[in-house]
């Protein structure tokens, strides 16, 4: 188990124990965190789980495969600190980790 | 007075509702009603990784099984409805007992359309299948077997998963579809011929305009041994050790039908997925609703739907009213391809591509004048993003610049 928080843009925030070996976007939605919509249930075809990773976190998060980069890069409010949390795995290494939600994640 | 809603099917769009609810503060009673053994789960993967063996069921699974508990949510599973008393508001379930509702919310989604042949009652063959449920995939593990040879009836998306997993899988694949090519009713002819020529080169084979004329039943008439077919006026034999058939949905409108609510293909909704009953609302696939991105009534059998709809319909039920605004969007995923697909290419005048099919990787570009009605996207994600903006944006383009590479997406507007 690993606490995550996953700050909404509205400042609301949700401490969640998130099971090793699950995403973090399943962690989200096991919670039931308001802010992430992942369409496609965590296969890196929608960019609905969109988050940015806390500056202090992210040299401890394994970088993102090409197909991750190219959906990111032309998502919605995008900033350098910004993953598709359905592709980052939970690991004891991400224990406190924080994660703040985008405004919109389909820019409406 | 607390507030009851039940939701009947516990699927996509009702798992949806039911977790949406809660998220947004309703704190009035939710029960969830499915006659599935399993909490509500993502079917997409059901023709994909799931039956590739490559995600455990626990893995589809939207929620695990202890979230709607800890959140107050009832769930009942292995339990119909079986017909809803509208004028003393209860839900009258298969065990005999009677939930009372101030909203119900129709979450029924569909059943797979059955093929009907003369003389022969499909449904009690051994050996063939539809893939709809996890129940389905178990059933048909089993028969999945290396050198087996597969029919497969149905040359739509979910088909032609099946068709890339059980090649994968060293069955021998036969492929039948009744229009000239294949997902022509979704697609242009660029991807029909792409799509072919990338199944036939891991050896699944074709019969294209084929309409299936009956089956060769062996001695026990409960197993097909071959699907003859006719095509192009040629007759044939294909011979099966087992079939699929993947000839559509029926949306599940019995309940609705039954309770005097109006069905035109799909529970009729008003756009806050209302029936013409204030306290009965539609959702997900079983629903027939007037779209913001067509201007006309439409049936969506997506995922993304599913979620909206069940965002739509949850303001409904807290009493702020919010249309949907969304533009139908797909995915698939077939080998090593990945397809994305937005908006609908219906009525599209010409289509224009970016990036080189034989690199596995180009868009088709659907138009209607200057605007992109919708488009496929196979290996460019970057090009799926930008494509769902222009879609939905209704963003005239020039057509010039969208065929040359060179030119971002981004800066292809008008
Ligand atoms: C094999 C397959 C692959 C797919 N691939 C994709 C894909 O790649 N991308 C995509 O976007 N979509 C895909 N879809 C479509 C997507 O899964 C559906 O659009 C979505 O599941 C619809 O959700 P729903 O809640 O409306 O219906 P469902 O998920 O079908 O849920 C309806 C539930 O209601 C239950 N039910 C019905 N009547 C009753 C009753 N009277 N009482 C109790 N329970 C009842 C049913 O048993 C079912 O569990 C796929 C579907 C299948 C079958
Ligand atoms: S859930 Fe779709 S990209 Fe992460």
């Amino acid at each position: 188990m690993s606490k995550i928080k996953f700050i909404e843009a509205s400042g609301a925030e949700h401490v969640v124990e998130a099971k090793d070996g699950q995403s973090v976007m399943q962690a989200a939605m096991d919670n039931l965190v308001p802010g992430i919509v992942a369409e496609c249930g965590g296969f890196a075809n929608c960019a609905t789980c969109h988050v940015y990773v806390d500056e202090a976190w992210g040299a401890k998060v394994p970088p993102p495969e090409p197909n991750e980069k190219d959906m990111i890069d032309c998502a919605f409010h995008v900033q350098p600190n910004s993953r598709l949390s359905c592709q980052i795995t939970v690991t004891p290494a991400l224990d406190g980790m924080v994660v703040r939600l985008p405004i919109s994640q389909t820019g409406e | 007075m607390r507030e009851n809603v039940v939701i009947v099917g516990a699927g996509q769009a009702g798992g949806e509702l039911a977790t949406g609810l809660r998220q947004r503060g309703f704190s009035g009673s939710i029960t969830l009603v499915g006659d599935e053994d399993h909490p509500p789960y993502q079917r997409p993967p059901l023709s994909k990784g799931f039956l590739m063996g490559k995600i455990p069921q626990e893995g589809l699974y939207l929620k695990p099984h202890e979230t709607y508990g800890r959140f107050d949510i009832t769930l009942r599973l292995r339990t119909r409805v079986e017909s809803i008393d509208r004028a003393s508001k209860h839900a009258v379930l298969s065990d005999g007992s009677r939930l009372p509702y101030d909203k119900l919310a129709l979450a029924t989604g569909g059943h797979a359309r059955r093929l009907s042949l003369p003389g022969i009652d499909v449904g009690r063959l051994e050996n063939v299948f539809s893939l709809r449920s996890i129940a389905d995939v178990e059933s048909l593990r089993g028969a999945f077997v290396p050198g087996r040879r597969l029919v497969i009836i149905g040359g739509g998306y979910v088909g032609l998963e099946i068709a890339a997993v059980a090649a994968q899988l060293g069955l021998n694949v036969t492929l039948l579809e009744a229009a000239p090519r294949l997902l022509a009713r979704v697609t242009g002819p660029e991807v029909s011929a792409f799509i072919e020529g990338v199944h036939r080169s891991h050896g699944v084979q074709f019969r294209l305009s084929a309409e299936v004329r009956g089956f060769s039943l062996d001695a026990s008439q409960r197993q097909a041994v071959g699907v003859d077919i006719s095509c192009q006026g040629v007759q044939e034999r294909i011979d099966a050790d087992l079939v699929l058939v993947g000839i559509g949905l029926v949306p599940n409108t019995g309940l609705a039908s039954a309770a005097g609510l109006a069905v035109d293909n799909g529970i009729v909704v008003d756009e806050f997925a209302c029936t013409a009953d204030p306290s009965i609302l539609a959702i997900g696939d079983c629903a027939n609703q007037p779209s913001a991105y067509t201007g006309g009534r439409i049936r969506l059998e997506s995922v993304p739907n599913a979620i909206e709809h069940a965002r739509v319909a949850a303001s409904t039920i807290l009493g702020q009213r919010e249309p949907s605004t969304a533009t139908p969007w797909f995915w698939s995923e077939q080998y090593d391809l990945k397809l994305q697909m937005v908006g609908l290419s219906s009525g599209y005048e010409r289509c224009i591509t970016r990036g080189d099919p034989s690199s596995k990787a180009f868009s088709a570009f659907y138009l209607k004048g200057s605007r992109i009605l919708a488009a496929d996207v196979i290996g460019r994600p970057a090009d799926f993003m930008a494509a769902k903006r222009l879609v939905t944006g209704r963003t005239p383009v020039e057509p010039e610049r969208l065929a040359d590479e060179g030119i971002p997406l981004a800066k292809v507007a008008a």
